[in-house]
Order: C-alpha cells, then structure tokens, then sequence
C-alpha cells in the first residue's frame, strides 16, 4: 500500500470499533448500578461490585472510553479528510490508540479495587493521569500536525471544534489532576478546602464544555451535512457560536456549589455566564438542524440523519435546561437530586451517544469498502429504541428528582421536616425501576447496533480511500 | 462567606471585574464584528464560496434574530445581575446582599415561627412532655430526622449505636442525663487491652464476661479471667460488672451488647477496644428542641 496517497483510516477503524465496544462496556456497567438502585442486593456482598465503586467505572467508561473512542476516530477522520492530508505521523497515531486503551483497561482494574483520587470525572490515579497527559499531548500533537501539513487553505469548522476540545482538555486534565503521590496507588491534591472544590468544578464542568459539547460539535459540524449533503446553514453563526461558546464556557463552573463554602462573587459568576452560554449553545443546534432546512423529507427515510438531528434536538434541550438548572433559586431545589442525573443523561444518551452512533454508522461502511450498513431497518430499530430508552430515562429523573427536592423542603407546622431522608428514598422506587428499564432499553439498541456492523464489516477487506491530489 | 478575604489584595478583585466584564463585551463585539458586511463575500442566502472534503460547503446567512434576542438578553440580564449582586471582585453589589446575610435572615424568620412552640413546650417538665401525645409527635418528627439515621428509626439501634427503647442505658436514663446526651454528646472509650492481657489473658477474660450474662463458657478460663478482671477492668465496669453510668462503662452482666455479644464480638472489643462518639446537638438543636426530643426519648423506655 502506497501510504502516500491513502488517508490514514486504520486508526480510524480502531478506534470506531472500540467505540462500539466500549459504549456497551460503560452502558452495561450503568444499568447495572441503575439496577443496584432498586435492588442493592445485586452487589453480591462484594466490595468491587459495591455502587461506590462501580458508578466511576460506569461515567469513566462512558465518557472517556466510549465518548474518547468516538472523537478519536471522527476527529482523525474529519481532520484527515477536510485538511486532504494523512496524519501527521501514523506512529503517534497508532500511539494514541494503544496508550488510550491501555488507560482504559487501566481504569478498568483500578476503579473497582477502590483505587481512586475521589475527583469527580478524574478518579484515576496519578501514574493513570500521567499516561493520560502523554497521550492526550501526541493526540494535539498528531492533530495540529495535520492541520499544519493541509492543502487546502480555509480550515474547516469542524476542525476548530475538535482544536477547542483537544488543547482545553489538555489543560484541564494538568490542572485538576496535580497532586502529591504518597503512594504508587495514592496521592493528595495540590489544592486546599474550597478552593480544591472550585478547581474539581471547574474541571468537571469544563470537561461537560470541551470534551462532550465542543467536541461533539467537531463531529456534528461533519456528519450532519454530509449525510444531509446540504451546505451548512449559516457560517457567520458558526463564528460567532466557536468563539462565545469557548470563552464563556469557562466560568461555568461554579454553579456546580451554589450555596457552598465558595465565596458569593464565584457563584454569582458561574450562574451569570451559564445564562449568557444559553445563545452560544444553542447556536451549535440551529446550524445543525436548519442545514437540513429544504431536505426535511430525508429523515423520513435515513435512520442515520434521524439519529444526527434528534441527538441535536437532546443537545438543544440539554443546554436550555443547564442554564435554568444554574439560576441559584432554581439549583436550591434541583441540587443533589436526580433532576441532575437526568439532566446529565439527556446530554450523554440523547447528544453525545446518539451523534456518536450515528456518525459510527456513516464511517462504518466506507472504512471497510461498502456502500452502506448491512441493515437500514435494523439503524432504524436501534433509532427508536435510543429514543425510547432516553425518554424513558429523563422523564423518570424529572418526576423523582422534583419530587426529592419538594420531599426535601416540606416542612410541618412547627418547623420540623415533614420527611425523613429514607422516606423520600422510598419515593423514588418506581422510577428508579423505569430509569433502570431505559438504560437497558438504549444498552440493548447497543447489541443490536453491534450485530449490524458486525455483519458490515465480516468478509469485508478494510479499505484507505486515497487522499485527492490537490487542484 | 464574606467577599473581603477572598482577596489577598485590589490586584486580584481588578484582576476579576477585567476579565469578566471583558468576555461580555467580547460576545458583543463578536456578533457586531460578525454581522458587518464585507465586500466582495458571498450575497445572504448563497455559499461562501469555499469547499472542503467534496462537498462540504456554508451558506453566508445572517445570525437568526430571535437567536440574537436571546443572546442579547441574556446578556443584559448579566451585567444587571453583576450590578445587583456580588460577582465583580471585592465590589459587594447595590443590594448588600450576602449568601450568610440570607441564612441568617431565614434562620431567625423561622426562628420567630417555630421558636415559640418549643418555648412552650420547654417550659414543661420532660415527664410531663412525655405524657402529652402531641409534644410526642413533634418529638418522634425529630428523632426521625436527627437520631434515626444512626439509632434506627424505632430506635432499635445498631451496631455500635445504643438502643434507646429499652432500659439499659450508657449514660443514665433520668430525663435530665438524655438531655445532657443529646445537648453535650458523649465520648465513651473502652481502650485495647490485647497487648496488656496477651492472647490467653484476652480468652480467659472473654470467657469471664460470657459467664457474668449466664452465657456457655469453660469455667476454669472464666475462673482465671475473674482474676484479671477484678484488677484491670474493675475500675469502669464495677466489681459485679454492672457498669458505671458515670464514666459510660456499659453493664456487662445483662446479655445486652452495644458491639455484638458473639464470643468473636466480644473478644474485639477487649483486643482492640472501642469508641463510642455521640456528638454534640447544642449548637445545632438548641436547649428547647433538645427538650422534647429527650421527651419523647425518654417516654420509649417508660
């Protein structure tokens, strides 16, 4: 093979594999911690099956397995193609691929063994961070190569999305995770009292910013109007979105500790540019749906643009509810209930994860050399059960998580609490039970995906398409 | 939390207002510098003229109206709220307000509520209060909300947390002595003896304190355990065992056991010692709740 001339799609393929593989991994590990929920005896007396340890798996597994997986190869795919180059270096690349795994497995092993940093999103210990750090550093690296070597002058949107997302996530990772090891397995934070708390929520809310949002606009920015071939609907909009979006993201992060020991400045801060975030956001939305404006009738028809534009409709929805959710009188009520892990779900399951599988669905078959996927009827089958599976679930964390909150603050005539905390625990069982009958809803559209590519991609030789001689 | 000693000095309050009002001003400048016309770009409504990928292409439509609304709005609302509140650095905001100021406001709001209820009621003797069903209710909604969560909800308790509806108490069962519980805590230590008593003086003292509550036990290590316990642990649990509610020394002679009564258990207890905390609730409950809530602890054992 003449490497010269083909784009770079074995790590591609890799990648797009794992992120199958993984995306069943993590949703697997979430429905059995849903199920744990309404029946705690399934974890079996065992210390790595306990909740504790197995819900950072699950987000861990999630976010940075599945989610990673998916910008790993949409973004080495996108760059490659949009840029009309192969990547930078096929070394590093393969390097990324391999050092990502193995932080994986990593996590795999150590977060049920209770080996944890206890920051939220970064759990993962300190030798685990400082393999993170060099891969994420080559990925930047084999990325901006790329863009530095391209042929055609413009550099497409997409691509400043996926740059936002690779250089912030660099940042964020170094920052929040500095710590003093005292051990192989254990280390403290640099960070004292609150101030360790606003640097966690600053991360965590970031990593909500840069790796699932902006991101994932890299990949809407290319999927969605290649496989609705209609230009995209307004580049001024998407100037304007990139830079608000990037910039006030940033200060987000305090609505996370509304009401904490954090300094009032902070908070109001947080809630104000969580607010202003509101346009930016939703900017991304609108050119994705309205590139389809004049080509409505193909989500009649095309299950993988049916899968784009509703995981743009969650992402619309996600990012309204963010903002309300940060007004400090609304967070007064919301905070610490399962509103938010509805909230949180309606981003991951109905955003990243459908736009990811659809997406999947579009590379699948050009990197293994065929027209299409096996089965259309079957993209449409794992359509409806995503839909249903995350309705399912947010609906049920709406009603319980409300419900929790006015639980929480009814009080009788003389001051008193009218519930105690296990009553209120009570309450949630039914949706406990219907959240737990959503995720295995999306988890068993999984399989069904998994089945489709698999029948894809058997007998199939994998294909390079070659890169355009430039005009 | 106060906003002054968030800031070690002006520099960094500047440091904030700058770079705050600095991004708002950016976004506007943004969509103004966006939305100006340039010339020889593309007409509204056509393709920029650029192409990537083969058939990548942008349309130079304007931003949607409605959308700018809202940004606009949003971001007004910002610089108001920014006004009104804290937010700017160490500049406290037009309406004084503080998250402490709140709580405190709403503390005493209820304090002006509810306070004269259990005024009333704190102006009774315990004994009384624990015949009144009514105060007895407002008593049980307390312990559900504070005690339960560690003494069980029909204050059975646990291991580890004393049971409260019996008549065997740590620390004395008088109405005024659960009160004093509950205001002030209680810190009960039973130190580790393992290494004083070695592995056959912790079996024959283990066999000992089985035999004083009537348990199965081999009488000639029960013999000798007597022996040391009559000189190491007779100064908390008394010479008949039975315990000393000054000093919490549980009575070891009523086969009731705040750490498992199991030959295993109590062996523990001896090797490793225990430490019981149960903490202060003054600060946190004041006298007058506390008062009825010793109430209605003290009607469960009557």
């Amino acid at each position: 093979m003449n490497t010269q001339t083909t784009y770079n799609y074995k790590v591609v393929r890799q990648f797009a594999i794992m992120t199958i593989v993984w995306g069943i991994v993590g949703m697997l590990v979430g429905v059995v911690i849903a199920a744990q929920l309404v029946w705690p005896q399934l974890n079996f007396d065992l210390p790595w099956l306990t909740y504790s340890r197995l819900r950072p798996l699950h987000t861990n597994a999630v976010i940075f397995a599945f989610g990673g997986s998916a910008l790993f190869a949409t973004s080495y795919y996108v760059v490659q193609r949009t840029c009309q180059t192969r990547l930078f270096s096929d070394g590093l690349a393969a390097f990324t691929f391999w050092g990502w795994t193995a932080v994986i497995l990593l996590a795999a092993i150590s977060l049920p063994l209770g080996i944890t940093s206890s920051k939220e999103y970064a759990e993962l210990e300190w030798p685990i961070d400082l393999l993170i750090a060099v891969v994420w550093v080559s990925y930047a690296i084999v990325f901006f190569g790329t863009i530095l070597k391209r042929k055609v002058k413009h550099l497409y949107v997409a691509n400043w999305f996926y740059g936002a997302f690779i250089l912030t996530v660099a940042v964020l990772h170094i920052v929040n995770s500095a710590a003093l090891p005292v051990s192989l397995t254990k280390s403290y934070s640099v960070y004292p009292g609150a101030i360790d708390a606003m640097v966690q929520w600053w991360y965590g809310h970031n990593a909500v910013g840069f790796f699932l949002t902006a991101g994932f606009l890299g990949m809407m920015y290319y999927f969605v109007p290649k496989q609705a071939n209609r230009p995209i609907y307004s580049y001024r909009l998407s100037v304007v979105h990139f830079w608000a979006l990037i910039s006030t993201y940033m200060w987000a992060g305090p609505h996370h500790l509304h009401y904490t020991a954090l300094p009032d400045w902070t908070q109001s801060l947080g809630m104000v540019f969580s607010l202003i975030l509101l346009a930016p956001s939703w900017g991304g939305m609108i050119n994705g749906i309205m590139t389809l404006s004049g080509a409505w009738h193909k989500l009649r028809t095309d299950p993988i643009l049916k899968f784009l534009i509703v995981s743009l409709s969650f992402y619309g929805m996600s990012t309204f509810e963010g903002p309300m959710m940060s007004i400090k009188t609304v967070n007064a009520l919301s905070h610490y209930t399962d509103w938010t892990i509805g909230h949180v779900h309606a981003g991951a399951l109905g955003w990243v994860a459908m736009i990811s599988i659809g997406a999947i669905y579009f590379l699948v078959p050009k990197l293994f050399g065929r027209e299409q996927m096996y089965s259309l009827k079957l993209i449409e089958w794992h359509f409806w059960m995503s839909t249903i599976g995350v309705v399912l679930y947010i609906v049920a964390m709406w009603i319980a998580g409300i419900m929790q909150g006015l639980m929480w603050r009814a009080v009788n005539a003389d001051g008193t609490l009218t519930y105690s905390f296990v009553e209120t625990l009570q309450a949630m069982y039914p949706y406990y039970f219907v959240r737990f009958l959503g995720g295995l809803i999306f988890l068993l559209g999984m399989f069904v995906m998994a089945y489709n590519v698999i029948k894809t991609v058997s007998g199939q030789r994998a294909v390079d398409a070659p890169v355009p001689q430039t005009a | 939390m106060s906003n002054d000693i968030s800031f070690s000095s002006d520099f960094w309050s500047w440091w904030i207002i700058v770079l705050t009002l600095g991004n708002i001003a950016f976004c506007w400048w943004l969509i103004v510098w966006t939305m100006k016309k340039r010339g020889g770009e593309a007409a509204t409504g056509d393709v920029t003229g650029h192409t990537w990928d083969e058939s990548l292409q942008e349309y130079n439509n304007p931003l949607p109206r409605w959308w700018l609304w809202l940004f606009y709005i949003t971001m007004v609302f910002g610089v108001v709220y920014l006004l009104l509140y804290p937010g700017l650095g160490k500049f406290p905001g037009l309406l004084g307000w503080t998250g402490t100021g709140q709580y405190e406001q709403e503390m005493d709001r209820a304090e002006a509520q509810y306070g004269p209820i259990f005024a009333a009621y704190a102006s009774r003797d315990i004994e009384d209060l624990a015949r009144d069903s009514e105060a007895l209710q407002v008593g049980q909604r307390l312990f559900t909300n504070y005690c339960a969560t560690c003494h069980g909800a029909d204050a059975g308790g646990g291991n580890g947390f004393p049971r409260l509806s019996d008549d065997d108490w740590l620390w004395g069962g008088s109405p005024e002595a659960i009160k004093t519980s509950i205001l002030d805590g209680r810190q009960g230590i039973m130190p580790a003896w393992g290494e004083a008593l070695g592995e056959q003086g912790v079996e024959e003292v283990t066999a000992y304190v089985l035999s004083l509550n009537g348990r199965e036990a081999d009488p000639r290590l029960a013999q000798a355990g007597k022996a040391r316990f009559d000189t190491m642990c007779v100064a908390c649990h008394g010479m008949d065992g039975k315990g000393n509610q000054a000093l919490g020394a549980p009575n070891l002679t009523n086969n009731t056991w705040l750490y498992g009564g199991s030959p295993g258990a109590v062996r523990q207890s001896i090797v490793q010692g225990r430490r019981g905390n149960m903490p202060a609730h003054r600060d946190f409950l004041g006298e007058d709740k506390a008062h009825v809530l010793a109430a209605y602890i003290y009607s469960l054992s009557q």
